[in-house]
């Protein structure tokens, strides 16, 4: 009797556990639906009448994929809700820490999402060429995109001469953080040009004989993304010293990597970087660059162990809490200085781009929304150091002060903006060699022109 | 090789043969035999149920009902899970039919409808994507799968491995973990369990040793990262690593940078995860070796060294070989300790880090192919070895 009856609990687990399963699956579903979709058309935020073109799409829904978390997801779903309430489309977001791995896995097995964050175009690229599954931008889109961003974006967006993604969210990488304060104090003024930059340096050294106060701290460690610090240096400076036209070419390979131009960047920023005088304040010598996170490389600003750390604006959000990020508070940013004698302001600026998958109306509709100036204002009100390049983003309702910088930035029309060359780049430079070999430079003190010749090799 | 006696026995009727009759009645220990290989076929079905599921909305020319090829909501889901349920009622009462009609069967039926399903479910879950994996190695960066895209290259793949310095980096430090790991931690294990044994508290001082297995790799790395944590000689240390170098008077160290103790510092870690395992089989062969034995060698006047080197040691030959295998396996695998720590960068990369790095950050598939397959070539002889030495053991016995 014993032998049936173990029998019947053995099925009868095991019918449990494969409903507890699927029980648990089908909690997902239910959550994302029933909001949204119910509601009326017709509300007060946007100018409704833009989605109109795109026929009735109540009932219908978008997924999207992005790599952005909790909690700044949030702030991207109260920006979708306008939109949701316009048309009545259920807007599906997928927020995922694994997006760089999975999203061409997800491409290639035939689960694609209908839109896509790309973080970087460099991934964008690639997800173009390997699998062919992107669809160039909507001519719906496109059109609002004209209105909205400067010509530059466009190029940004483009892979093989055909226009795919358009530009999320953006941040300016030049930026060199500084302790207001500690400025005043010590009676230095924030650095016009980059000969004022190398001489506040110089004083720094010199007002500190004792070595345990540095002019630069920095910080490139970032898990297997290690290096790419470095790479916003090295394009800054490139952008400076060799001016945007060599920088075209450099990001394209049209001049090769290891040429003398670059090695002559590449030594300027050494003079920085590798400078045993100038780095690396509160952590030690130049090796340990490579070993502090990008994200604990500017803290020590606050304890006056170092004065300078060139970082992108959204470092902003790195600052312990209580940190006031102000031109009057306890940190901010001052531009990265041009060269003497120079008449544009170049920038390098990083951003997120939208791609699309699925050729549906309200899929059309939705990139058109993300596209548009409404969401950048309602998106930007939400904070979170978000900027848009979009010109017809209100600099007003930018919430934090450094984000309004780089969005005048943006908009200023003497800017001479170019986009992070690494991302541009083949992945396996701009992703690979570029950060390894720049990482080795920092931790192994590697030859210069030995770090240029191995990426030069690495050039697919 | 096998006596007469063994096939008569009744433990074995159940396996021998054709009288499906005379087991159903008479022998309960078939029984129970044939209720646990009921629920691993309800195992196996419902791995196969779930495979077929993923078949269905693979398939998309035919209109198979929505709750089969996309079920989203809880409903569609519950629909989803009462046909798989059926599915598995449906083949198990055709296989209690089979087994418990008076008619005979064929033997094959029953065979095929009991090795089947595993026999399926590894051929989709191991053996496929084995074979794919080897194909992609001779293709380049694109799945195989994709004519467009992919094209073939043969040996350039694995030319890339052997010829790149930074690929040769790591494969060195592949070969010093292997080499390195199994050595120390059985060597320390087997230390530890011959010290300890039957000391007073060995209970304790075994669970303080085997305690580090029970952290993740992931756990373990972030705890040791701390430990190697450096900061400027003037500044407070917060590493211990450090602290304790400069309580010697000495200058603090980057031990994951330096290149190439990086790797020994990273070895550490896995050694101080797997003694505790090494120590554990051990120390219980130790206390297999009979009474009778170890007495046998007391009275021919053998003590202390000698009895470790002539007696402890044969005797628990399989089990340190058993031990040195799992961790050289263990080991060629490792990937969460280089991952976490030093994100395989100051050159510590080995070959399993390197394959997920081309794989899914360089999306070059056709060398993480090929990595994935020099992998699973180095274990190839490790395990070939693990089963004949298991074979001698048992012949010897």
């Amino acid at each position: 009797m014993a032998h049936p009856r173990r029998k019947r609990t053995g099925a009868a687990a095991f019918v449990g556990v494969a409903a507890l399963a699927l029980t648990a699956c089908g909690g997902n579903g239910d959550s994302d639906s029933g909001d949204g979709g119910d509601a009326a058309a017709g509300s007060s935020e946007i100018d409704c009448s833009v989605y109109e073109q795109f026929g009735d799409l109540s009932g219908t829904s978008v997924s999207t994929y992005s790599s952005i978390l909790s909690p700044e997801s949030d702030a991207y779903e109260a920006a979708f809700v306008p939109f949701e309430d316009c048309t009545g489309v259920d807007v599906q977001p997928e927020w995922s820490s694994e997006f760089e791995a999975q999203i061409v896995v997800r491409v290639q097995s035939g689960n694609a999402p209908d839109i896509a964050f790309f973080p970087q175009p460099g991934l964008l690229q690639t997800v173009v060429r390997d699998t062919g599954s992107v669809l160039p931008v909507f001519e719906e889109t496109e059109a609002v995109i004209d209105e909205n961003f400067s010509e530059d974006w466009k190029a940004y967006g483009t892979v093989d001469g055909t226009y795919y993604g358009f530009p999320n969210s953006s941040n300016s990488k030049s930026f060199v953080w500084y302790s207001p304060g500690a400025f005043a104090d010590a009676g230095y003024e924030v650095p016009e040009t980059w000969e004022d930059l190398i001489a506040l340096s110089d004083q720094i050294v010199a007002d500190n004989p004792d070595g345990s106060v540095k002019p630069w701290c920095a910080g490139i460690g970032s898990g297997d993304a290690t290096g790419w610090p470095v790479t916003d240096w090295v394009e800054d400076k490139m952008l400076r010293d060799q001016g945007a036209d060599y920088y075209d070419q450099w990001v394209n390979h049209d001049v090769p990597f290891n040429a003398p131009e670059s090695l002559a960047v590449w030594e300027e920023v050494g003079s920085i970087l590798r400078n045993e005088e100038y780095v690396n304040g509160g952590f030690g010598n130049v090796q340990t660059i490579a070993s502090t996170t990008f994200q604990d490389g500017g803290l020590p600003i606050l304890d006056g162990s170092c004065f300078m750390y060139k970082m992108a604006s959204f470092y902003a959000a790195n600052w312990p809490e209580g940190t006031n990020v102000a031109e009057d508070g306890d940190v901010f940013a001052f531009y990265f200085p041009a060269n003497e004698g120079a008449t544009e302001k170049p920038v390098l600026v990083g951003s997120e781009f939208l791609a699309a998958f699925e050729d549906r109306p309200e899929v059309r509709a939705f990139t058109t929304y993300l596209a548009s100036a409404d969401y950048a204002n309602l998106r930007a009100k939400e904070g979170f150091g978000f900027v848009s390049a979009n010109l017809n983003l209100d600099v007003n309702n930018v919430e934090s002060p450094i984000s309004k910088l780089a969005a005048e930035q943006f908009q200023d029309p003497s800017a001479l903006i170019r986009f992070d060359g690494a991302d541009l780049m083949p992945g396996a430079v701009g992703s690979g060699s570029f950060w390894r070999e720049a990482t080795a430079w920092i931790a192994e003190g590697k030859d210069t022109q030995d770090v240029l010749d191995a990426i030069e090799q690495s050039w697919p | 090789m096998a006596p007469l006696s063994d096939i008569k026995s009744p433990e074995r009727a159940g396996a021998s043969t054709d009288d499906a009759e005379a087991r159903a009645q008479t022998t309960p220990v078939s029984k129970s035999a044939l209720a646990v290989g009921i629920v691993m076929i309800l195992v196996f079905v419902g791995v196969v149920g779930i495979i077929a599921a993923s078949f269905f909305s693979a398939v998309p020319e035919i209109s198979w009902p929505s709750f089969l090829v996309d079920s989203s909501t809880t409903l569609e889901k519950l629909g989803l899970m009462t046909f798989v349920v059926l599915l598995f009622v449906g083949v198990m009462a055709l296989l209690l039919f089979m087994v418990d009609s008076r008619k005979r069967v064929p033997n094959w039926t029953v065979a095929i409808a009991f090795v089947g399903p595993a026999l399926a479910a590894l051929l989709l879950g191991l053996i496929w994507p084995g074979v794919s994996t080897i194909i992609q190695s001779f293709y380049g960066r694109s799945p195989w799968s994709d004519p467009e895209r992919s094209e073939f290259v043969g040996f350039d793949n694995f030319a890339t491995l052997f010829t790149t310095s930074e690929f040769q980096v790591v494969l060195r430090n592949t070969m010093i973990w292997v080499i390195l790991v199994p050595l120390v931690a059985v060597g320390l294990g087997l230390l530890y369990a011959v010290l300890i044994d039957r000391t007073r508290g060995e209970a304790v001082s075994k669970g303080l040793i085997f305690l580090p297995m029970a952290i993740s790799l992931v756990g373990a790395s972030i705890i040791w990262r701390f430990i190697y944590e450096y900061r400027a000689p003037a500044r407070p240390q917060i590493g211990l690593a450090n602290q304790i170098l400069i309580w010697l008077g000495l200058d603090p160290y980057q031990f994951l940078l330096n290149s190439p103790w990086n790797t020994v510092f990273l070895i550490v870690v896995m050694v101080w995860i797997q003694t505790g395992f090494a120590m554990t089989i051990i120390s219980a062969a130790i206390k297999a070796i009979p009474d009778d034995i170890i007495e046998a060698a007391r009275l021919d006047g053998v003590s202390g060294l000698r009895m470790f080197r002539y007696v402890t040691i044969p005797s628990i030959r399989p089990a340190l070989l058993v031990v040195w295998v799992t961790i050289t396996m263990t080991t060629l695998k490792v990937f969460d300790i280089v991952r976490t720590m030093t994100g395989g960068n100051f050159q510590t990369s080995v070959v399993a880090n390197e394959f997920y790095t081309q794989s899914f950050r360089q999306f070059d598939f056709g060398l993480g192919a090929a990595l994935a397959v020099l992998l699973f070539v180095i274990v190839i002889p490790v395990v070939v070895y693990q089963v004949r030495q298991l074979r001698l053991s048992e012949d010897i016995r």
